[in-house]
């Protein structure tokens, strides 16, 4: 357990319900400083409202806060300058240039007027503006965008900085520019909690809270999931890959079977000896296929965990 | 309140504003179109009625009486006619919105104190109707005792007929000042309601309550570029007005423009009240609507004030724009100041002050 002074974000039964529906149900969670902390989940299941809750914007229905040693809501103003937010919709001014985005959130957030001029300059340069600090930053494109927005909300060097999908609307070469700059930030100090529905991101996390309908169903860092899965993870090799999978889902104990390429990737409970019985059916069945054991990876964490096939992480909310 | 960061909203809204061409546009497109239409087009002082008169009797005192209606202005002939049947035929047709009917036996009827014109009146248009039963009344109601005043009936008739048919005398003079009330307490309020709920619309006030800028520096930073809005568009009217319809300020100037900001910031603090309310711009555009019709029905601008039904009185009261008439109509055309007209300033101050504190208390920072 780590020093109090380390913890960000320290959060217990957290929970907000909007009418009947519980979007957050009892989520403990534990950040400590200097950390990449993740939020995976599918759409709907509670990453928004979790991160709206921790940075005072949302009352929780009950639970205990303290974010930066500062109870939440009740001291949530004092908190406003220690931290960055990100939301999930572009929420910089479309009508304004970039520079005049950058100049009022470095005013909003008490910057004296040379320094904030000077620190502007200097995002502008971070984030690879240069010359277009005139152009009104609703001309800009999905990742620059997203760029702008963090810039805008690192302007005052928060110690805490909360993303939420920051990168949800944006090419893969955008994404990757973009969890380089947060690493850099990380490396600087920042303790930073985003939000995501990609699990290459997820993977690039230290340390991954799982979020499923509200609850969350695992957490730790992405070794420590994938390695409580070892030994229930299945590859399977077969010509045929649609018979197999009809053959593996008749099977107990197999959660699920997902098809990539010509091979199967097969995830089991529990039990044990997964493997023998899915060759045991093959074998009754007739169907010629190899059985492998193979590395877990955060989807089969996520499926293990959720009891939902991946493809469904990405689907909106039902 | 941190000055730093009220400006910043200032700036930022006027930077905005700037780039805004329809919102610019309307700035002074609204008060020019209005004071046109109120100051040319509706005018409630009825002239050049077309009409068409059938004169039977065809003596020098019929004429008279004819040349005497026309130089009234109020009706214009368009038609000759013979016969009342004609003239009705012209009523259906819709050729003519009045007719008149001096009968073969009108001198006659003048000595004998009979009914001696018929006045035949378009009654499907109520101002119409009422502004030609005017017309009648006076030839009948003055002609009888003329006869055995004078030898000479028709130039004191004219005299007569002007006050008469006037009485009210509504005109652009009258309708400028209260103008400047309605221009500013239909764009005032709209803008700013709209403002706030167009930044929660497109996701802005997440990412604002976010930072430690203040319920306060927020509102007040949105409310204040709205304000000079305002007195530029109070100077535009007053000098249009000038210009076009030669109204008079015989009070301050002075006096005009503290109760233009006293207007301006009561229909201002109103318009961020409905923001807090508001859920979309559309939403926030039909209750400024809500606020706006009573205002303009109930303040005296329309209909005089005296005239409405005690419940009609009291909700009045309450509007910023009943106070405001009587303050700009006192200093402009009566030139009365400003201080023997407290009460009407310490009411919009109250509203202001009662308003202000409901829309500060009820902006949370807060999503829920």
């Amino acid at each position: 357990m780590p020093a109090k002074s380390d913890i960000a974000i320290h959060a217990r039964g957290l929970t907000k319900c909007f009418g009947a529906l519980r979007a957050v149900d009892g989520v403990d969670l534990t950040v400590t400083r200097r950390q990449v902390y993740g939020f995976l989940g599918p759409n709907g299941s509670g990453k928004s409202t979790s991160i709206r809750m921790l940075c005072g914007l949302l009352t929780p229905t009950s639970g205990e806060i303290e974010v930066l040693g500062l109870r939440i809501p009740e001291q949530a103003e004092e908190l406003r300058q220690h931290i960055g937010y990100m939301t999930q919709q572009f929420s910089l001014f479309a009508d304004l240039t970039l520079r005049e985005n950058l100049e009022f959130l470095a005013a909003v957030q008490n910057m004296p007027r040379r320094q904030a001029v000077q620190r502007v300059d200097e995002l502008l340069q971070e984030y690879h503006f240069e010359g277009r600090a005139d152009q009104l930053a609703g001309t800009l494109s999905g990742g620059q965008r997203q760029r702008l927005a963090l810039a805008g909300s690192v302007i005052h060097k928060p110690e805490l900085l909360f993303l939420d999908e920051p990168t949800s609307a944006v090419d893969p070469e955008s994404r990757r520019d973009f969890w380089e700059k947060l690493f850099e930030l990380a490396d600087a100090g920042t303790t930073i909690l985003v939000s995501s529905h990609y699990m290459d991101e997820a993977e690039r996390c230290h340390r991954l809270a799982i979020l499923d309908r509200g609850r969350l169903v695992a957490d730790g860092s992405p070794a420590e999931l994938t390695g409580a899965l070892q030994g229930r993870t299945l590859e399977v090799r077969a010509e045929r890959p649609r018979q197999a999978k009809r053959v593996l889902v008749q099977v107990p104990g197999v959660l699920s079977a997902a098809q990539i390429g010509n091979s199967l990737r097969v995830l089991c409970d529990e039990s044990g000896d997964c493997g023998a019985r899915v060759e045991q059916a093959f074998a009754d069945a007739g169907v010629s296929a190899v059985v492998e054991p193979i590395a877990p990876s955060l989807e089969d964490v996520f499926v293990a965990a959720t009891n939902q096939p991946v493809d469904q992480l990405n689907a909106e909310p039902s | 309140m941190n000055w730093r960061r009220l400006w910043a909203v200032v700036i930022k809204e006027l930077r905005q504003l700037r780039r805004d061409h329809i919102t610019l546009a309307m700035i002074v497109g609204i008060p020019v179109m209005q004071l046109m239409l109120f100051g040319y087009a509706i005018n409630l002082n009825l002239r050049h009625l077309p009409a068409a008169i059938a004169d039977q009797a065809l003596t020098s005192g019929s004429r008279q009486l004819v040349m005497d209606m026309l130089a009234t202005g109020v009706i214009e002939p368009v038609a000759s006619a013979r016969s009342p049947q004609q003239l009705m035929e012209m009523l259906r047709r819709g050729e003519i919105s009045v007719g008149v009917v001096i009968p073969q036996d009108f001198e006659q009827r003048l000595a004998t104190g009979e009914e001696a014109v018929q006045v035949l009146v378009d009654g499907s248009d109520t101002v119409v109707q009422s502004a030609a039963k005017q017309l009648a009344q006076v030839p009948l109601t003055y002609m009888p005792a003329e006869p055995r005043q004078s030898s000479v009936p028709l130039p004191p008739a004219r005299i007569s007929v002007v006050s008469f048919y006037n009485p009210q005398r509504v005109s652009a003079i009258n309708i400028v000042p209260g103008l400047i009330g309605i221009i500013l307490t239909m764009t005032m309020v709209m803008f700013t309601s709209v403002a706030i709920v167009r930044e929660r619309e497109r996701g802005n006030m997440e990412l604002l309550i976010a930072t430690p800028v203040s319920s306060a520096e927020l509102m007040l930073g949105k409310v204040l570029p709205y304000g000079i809005i305002g007195l530029i568009q109070t100077s535009l009217i007053l000098l249009l007005g000038m210009l076009l319809f030669e109204v008079p300020i015989r009070g301050s100037v002075w006096d005009v423009y503290w109760s233009a900001i006293l207007l301006i910031f009561a229909n201002l603090s109103m318009g961020l009240l409905i923001s807090t309310r508001a859920q979309s711009q559309f939403q926030a555009m039909q209750m400024t609507f809500f606020f706006f019709l009573p205002s303009i029905l109930l303040s005296g601008f329309m209909f005089p004030f005296d005239g409405m039904p005690a419940p009609a009185q009291w909700l009045a009261e309450i509007l910023p724009l009943t106070h405001f008439l009587r303050l700009i109509r006192g200093i402009m055309l009566r030139g009365a100041d400003f201080g023997e007209l407290w009460r009407e300033w310490l009411a919009l101050l109250v509203f202001i002050v009662v308003m202000m504190t409901l829309a500060i208390a009820r902006f949370r920072k807060r999503l829920d």
